[in-house]
């Protein structure tokens, strides 16, 4: 899957993350509930062309590092009442993604 | 639903019939693909089937080799026994007596169809879609499945290009049980993550 | 603004277990994705197809059958790859319908 023009990747597994709180119009795979929120790297999936430029008949190059993010349910949701570790894992994409 | 309702339902459904029907055969007759390949994909879409999860499921449980493999690369694991699973990435999450794993697609309804065949229809609901990520364990209880307050339940949100299969628990009782067997206690629900297996099927 | 197809985490009403028998022209539906969308054919996107649905007023989403929101949408993205126009796709519908009402 990887090919030579692949952006470098900035995380690793078990890398503290934030995912940005930004509302672009178009077709994004970040879902809403997340973004803004705080989690870890539980693995790299690989690198993938953007799925936001891929929507418009592109190319979505150059690929992308993509991760899978652990968030916690108490960090998602304030009320949360189940088990302090149940968590909720999402694929997200680098561009969405910041060192904290 | 009103009257009126029920006719628009019913209008709408006629509506995107014919333009399946008028859809394919324009592209038939500019040959972008044949009547037969739409019978082949057709034919191919029904044959796959939860049965396919369910014998890697058996088999890893007997075999912990073949249980590594699939844990490390799913899909190699699925092409070992047959079963090719496309571009896409097969995950398998495997259930311990301390974590329970569910997966969904809140964006869409992204499924391990390769693997499982077409998704059922609550998958692509939106009860199911908004809150098994909020609150997971209601859910799961709606299924009729009560996850002990110890067990971590993770949620999986099928994103982007991964997709995934829960590896559930081999249950008590099914020692004396060989792969077919046991491949026909695994349920899809159990593949999706809402149930468990049960030893008595 | 949140998506109304971006709903992880809203309040929905209780999971009913419910299965559907797929019907043969949802199947055909789903066949021509996987062939518009092979590595021969390439006249489709997955994103695009899910763009085109995304695309879709709340209204029309929630109302619409899943097939049918599929339909919509490779439909969409063949008009808009010029794979197919729309006045050709109008008249093969016309047509067909039609030969439904004699048959």
């Amino acid at each position: 899957m990887s090919v030579p023009e692949a952006v470098p990747a900035r995380f690793g597994p078990g890398s503290r993350v934030q995912v940005r709180r930004a509302d672009p119009p178009g077709h994004v795979r970040t879902p809403w509930y997340c973004r803004g929120h705080n989690g870890v790297i539980e693995r790299i999936c690989g690198n993938f062309a953007n799925p936001e430029e891929l929507a418009y008949n592109r190319d979505g190059l150059p690929v992308q590092p993509l991760y899978r993010v652990r968030f916690l349910c108490r960090e998602l949701w304030r009320d949360y009442e189940g088990n302090a570790g149940d968590a909720v894992e999402i694929e997200i994409f680098q561009h969405w993604l910041e060192a904290r | 639903m009103n009257r009126q309702q029920e006719q628009d339902a019913q209008d709408s459904r006629g509506y995107y019939r014919r333009m399946q029907s008028a859809i394919e055969e324009l592209l038939i007759l500019k040959g972008v693909f044949s009547g037969a390949d739409v019978e082949r994909e057709v034919k191919a879409m029904d044959s796959r089937d939860p049965g396919r999860g369910a014998k890697m499921v058996a088999r890893a449980w007997l075999d912990p080799d073949y249980k590594s493999r699939v844990l490390k690369d799913g899909s190699a694991a699925a092409e070992e026994l047959g079963f090719a699973v496309g571009p896409l990435r097969l995950i398998v999450l495997e259930d311990t007596p301390s974590v329970h794993n569910v997966i969904v697609c809140t964006l869409c309804s992204c499924y391990p169809r390769m693997l499982l065949g077409l998704p059922p229809e609550w998958y692509k609901s939106r009860d199911y879609r908004s809150r098994v990520v909020r609150e997971p364990r209601k859910v799961l209880q709606e299924f009729g499945t009560r996850i002990p307050d110890e067990v971590e339940i993770r949620v999986h949100d099928s994103t982007a290009d991964m997709r995934y299969m829960v590896l559930p628990l081999r249950p008590a009782g099914t020692e004396r049980l060989d792969e077919e067997q046991l491949a026909q206690l695994v349920t899809r629900d159990s593949l999706i993550g809402v149930t468990m297996v049960d030893a008595q099927g | 603004m949140r998506s109304h197809h971006d709903m992880g985490g809203l309040p929905a009403g209780r999971c009913e277990p419910d299965e559907h028998e797929y019907e043969m022209w949802e199947k055909r539906v789903d066949a021509l994705m996987m062939l518009l969308s092979d590595k021969e054919r390439q006249l489709l996107k997955v994103d695009e197809l899910r763009r085109n649905i995304e695309s879709l007023g709340a209204d029309a989403y929630d109302r619409m059958g899943y097939y049918e929101r599929w339909m919509h949408s490779i439909s969409q993205t063949l008009i808009q790859r010029g794979v197919i126009s729309i006045d050709e796709l109008g008249r093969k519908m016309a047509e067909i319908e039609d030969r439904d009402e004699r048959a």
